[in-house]
């Protein structure tokens, strides 16, 4: 295994670094939070993913996706994270399509991953109960009813739930609320009777959903994978996403960075510019460095993840942590180095730092990811 | 592994075979102290008999300098050649037959600047363990403004003269020849009068003196030149251009004590599982301590992936620049961390200082030389300006 990216892989990224710097860039933001799009991103945006190949980057080819892969995922999510691009990428082709790739039937696959690749269903993971990640802590319950289950329980964070066309839900059929054991995998349609959808903007103006399960009918059909063991899918897609997630941190500290070292170059005070003050070098070229640790802890994990690699879970941990860490860092000294315009609305860098703060928050911090390094070393 | 070709599967297990076969038992043990680390010359006294076999054993291969071509008594490996034979080394978990600044640093500055003459002289030598050199770079009045070195050397018939003082000079008092920055032209702007000069240190003239460090070591010394006389043809290069191959030797000295940044030996968590103890729930019996050690590992595995990334980079032809600044910095600040840290995973174990065991004082002593590590070979500080200016383009004060 080299950590280096192949030809395939180095096409990816730079046809990912073109596509969202013109078709999604940082003013379409703006511009969706400004209008208070209903749907939070462009419709119209997400078809030319489908187009380019995108939606469907790590979806098998026998399912209609390009089967490239995380390595190419997390390209691209580190050029949506460059762009600060909104679409249901995360949710739909990275989280929801590895779960049900991993456990799906046949048919689910057959019925959901082709119209994934091709943009035409939106299927959102309701996983989080508490404000703090903790996946194993799942209250939601199912109980069995008629030929299939019924749901009743909360999702208070669904990323993009206001929008999906399908949710997969993690709820208990046995065990003890934070045991792993006993959590089962369910697909529903938010349009069931019993489920409601509330909308909640957030602060990186990208749209969660809370959702409210009370008896909702499912059928035997809807169950994904094994009853009792989703939590293994449930990890395996977390972490495919925590890689994901990480490459966006990669994108949203590398581009808050350049603009930084741009505006070093330009700002003049006291009759020269400001990036000749050497506090000012030195911490950016502190930054520069924490930011290349983050790139190889990344790349690591998105290979692993590709190798089936049993340390996957370790790298991606490590990559998330670190990659968390170092986005943190390096936007705030981005906001820190504009000065006064860095605080205002109407200048970008501000948003970099608002999708930062989401990004680590996403299933699981730096503290959170760095418990668990530490627990796979056994100590 | 599972890509590599038949050539390369045969060479490994033709390196396994042969390592089991010549590598003495006790060169398989952990180092404990700096006597177990072999850095050869004429001075050099072989600490046991397995340490002289395994040197020779391994110099013969030309295996204490895997990549060097064959006729400057190298081994001629390719790159990944030399990477089968240091995993193979590991897995043995055999010490380096030779550790030497002949190896990591004048050797990759004279295979790319000497001549031929100055090759055949000095490298298989080096090779052999059989010259120690010493670096010459650093004056009392030329520290990290290197380029101010005021050591002169001037012309006399078919020789030099060189008058001045050298200081830090790591192991001057055990070295046999050292490579000295000189200035040979006085009038020259400051970067363009530097010549780069090879000389003996028994040459008449030469006089060290030791100095002790912190941690009770007396590794480096003030080095005094008085009217030494040194053939010109041991000049390396041009005269006036040595200033080239001082920054490119540099970068082989920061990509080497950068490395020092990778996974130890026996990783920390370990050491402090025995030291503190764990719960029942498995965790490290101290939170807070727990905290910082993960921390700690996270970034040292995302520095050994690095390091990683760099090398497959380079040799895919891509990368970034000024990357041994990047390396030096980075690797040396987390030793430095390292160090603090155990020496707190330690508590009063750590503060021991002389005694009984042969490991008594290691800990304490080790803490305090690591301080060095971010001010040898350049101080963080420079390694910043250097990323700031050359990879970021930040403009000068
Ligand atoms: C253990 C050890 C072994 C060594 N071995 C050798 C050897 O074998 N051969 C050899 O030639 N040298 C050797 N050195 C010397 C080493 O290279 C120098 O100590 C180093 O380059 C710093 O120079 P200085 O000590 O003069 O410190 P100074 O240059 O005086 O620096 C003092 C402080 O000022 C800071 N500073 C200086 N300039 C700047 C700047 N432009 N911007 C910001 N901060 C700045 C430095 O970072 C440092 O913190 C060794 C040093 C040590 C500690």
């Amino acid at each position: 295994m080299v950590l280096v990216l192949n030809e395939e892989q180095r096409m990816v990224k730079e046809t990912a670094e073109g596509f969202f710097a013109e078709h999604a860039p940082v003013g379409q933001l703006r511009k969706l939070r400004d209008s208070h799009d209903p749907d939070g991103f462009d419709r119209g945006l997400w078809a030319k993913m489908a187009e380019m190949g995108f939606a469907g980057v790590a979806i098998p080819e026998q399912y209609g996706g390009a089967g490239l892969g995380m390595v190419a995922a997390g390209l691209i999510q580190e050029a949506i994270g460059r762009n600060l691009s909104l679409s249901p990428f995360l949710s739909a082709s990275v989280l929801a399509a590895t779960a049900i790739a991993k456990a799906g039937s046949d048919e689910q696959k057959a019925a959901l991953l082709p119209k994934i690749a091709s943009a035409e269903l939106i299927v959102a993971l309701a996983a989080d109960e508490k404000p703090r990640h903790q996946p194993h802590f799942v209250a939601a319950r199912a109980e069995s009813s008629g030929n299939g289950f019924r749901l009743t329980g909360a999702k208070p964070f669904v990323l993009d739930g206001h929008v999906a066309d399908r949710l997969i839900v993690a709820a208990r059929t046995s065990g003890e609320e934070g045991a792993p054991a006993g959590i089962t995998l369910f697909l529903v349609d938010p349009k069931a009777a019993g489920v409601s959808v509330k909308r909640r903007a957030m602060v990186d103006s990208r749209n969660a959903a809370e959702i409210a399960l009370e008896g909702v009918q499912v059928d035997g059909a809807d169950v994904l994978g094994g009853i009792g063991e989703g939590f293994a899918t449930l990890e395996a897609a977390l972490d495919v996403g925590r890689a994901c997630l990480a490459a966006e941190m990669l994108g949203v500290s590398g581009q808050s960075f350049d603009a930084t070292v741009d505006y070093l170059k330009n700002r003049e005070q006291f009759g020269v510019k400001i990036g000749s003050f050497q506090a000012l070098q030195h911490r950016a070229a502190h930054l520069f460095c924490e930011m290349e640790l983050a790139r190889s802890a990344t790349l690591k994990a998105l290979t692993a993840l590709d190798e089936g690699d049993a340390r996957a879970p370790f790298f991606v941990a490590l990559a998330k942590a670190k990659a968390g860490d170092v986005c943190r860092l390096a936007t705030n000294e981005a906001v820190q180095m504009h000065g006064g315009i860095g605080m205002t609305d109407e200048f970008d860098i501000g948003f970099y730092m608002k999708r930062a703060r989401a990004a680590q928050e996403t299933f699981g911090d730096t503290a959170f990811q760095a418990d668990r390094v530490a627990r796979l070393l056994n100590y | 592994m599972m890509d590599e070709t038949p050539e390369l599967q045969a060479f490994r297990a033709e390196t396994r075979a042969w390592l089991e076969a010549n590598c003495p038992e006790e060169m398989r043990q952990p180092v404990q102290g700096d006597g177990d680390i072999c850095w050869g010359g004429r001075k050099w006294r072989f600490q046991s008999e397995a340490q002289r076999l395994w040197l020779e054993r391994m110099a013969a291969r030309g295996w204490t300098v895997p990549q060097w071509p064959r006729a400057y008594g190298g081994g001629g490996l390719s790159k990944d050649e030399a990477r089968i034979l240091a995993q193979e080394m590991r897995r043995l978990k055999a010490r380096p037959p030779l550790s030497s600044f002949g190896i990591w640093m004048l050797g990759p500055a004279l295979l790319k600047y000497g001549n031929e003459a100055q090759k055949q002289a000095h490298l298989p030598k080096i090779a052999r363990g059989e010259i120690r050199w010493c670096q010459g770079y650093s004056e009392p009045g030329a520290g990290s403004d290197l380029a101010s070195l005021r050591t002169s050397a001037l012309p006399d018939g078919d020789e030099y003269v060189v008058n001045g003082s050298k200081i830090w000079t790591s192991y001057a008092d055990q070295a046999d020849w050292i490579f000295c920055l000189v200035r040979t032209d006085p009038v020259a702007p400051k970067h363009l009068g530097i010549s780069f000069l090879l000389f003996d240190m028994e040459s008449p003239g030469v006089s060290t003196s030791p100095i002790k460090l912190i941690s009770g070591y007396s590794p480096f010394c003030q080095t005094f030149f008085d009217d030494v006389r040194v053939p010109q043809e041991n000049l390396v290069g041009t005269a006036g251009k040595g200033w080239d191959i001082a920054k490119y030797l540099l970068t082989h000295e920061r990509e080497m004590i950068g490395d020092m940044g990778s996974l130890g030996r026996e990783s920390m968590h370990q050491i402090a599982k025995r030291s503190i103890g764990t719960g029942r729930d498995g965790r490290l019996k101290d939170g807070v301590l727990r905290a910082d050690i993960v921390r700690h590992e996270i970034d040292s595995y995302a520095f050994a992936l690095t390091m990683e990334r760099v090398k497959d980079e380079a040799k895919a032809g891509q990368g970034v620049g000024a990357l041994s600044s990047m390396l030096k910095y980075a690797g040396t600040e987390l030793n430095k961390q390292r160090r603090e840290l155990l020496m707190s995973i330690s508590g009063s174990d750590g503060l021991s200082w002389e005694g009984e065991g042969p490991e008594e004082g290691d800990l304490a002593r080790e803490w305090l030389r690591s301080r060095a590590n971010s001010i040898e070979g350049g101080t963080s500080e420079v390694q910043l300006n250097i990323i700031a200016k050359r990879v970021l383009g930040l403009p000068g004060a």
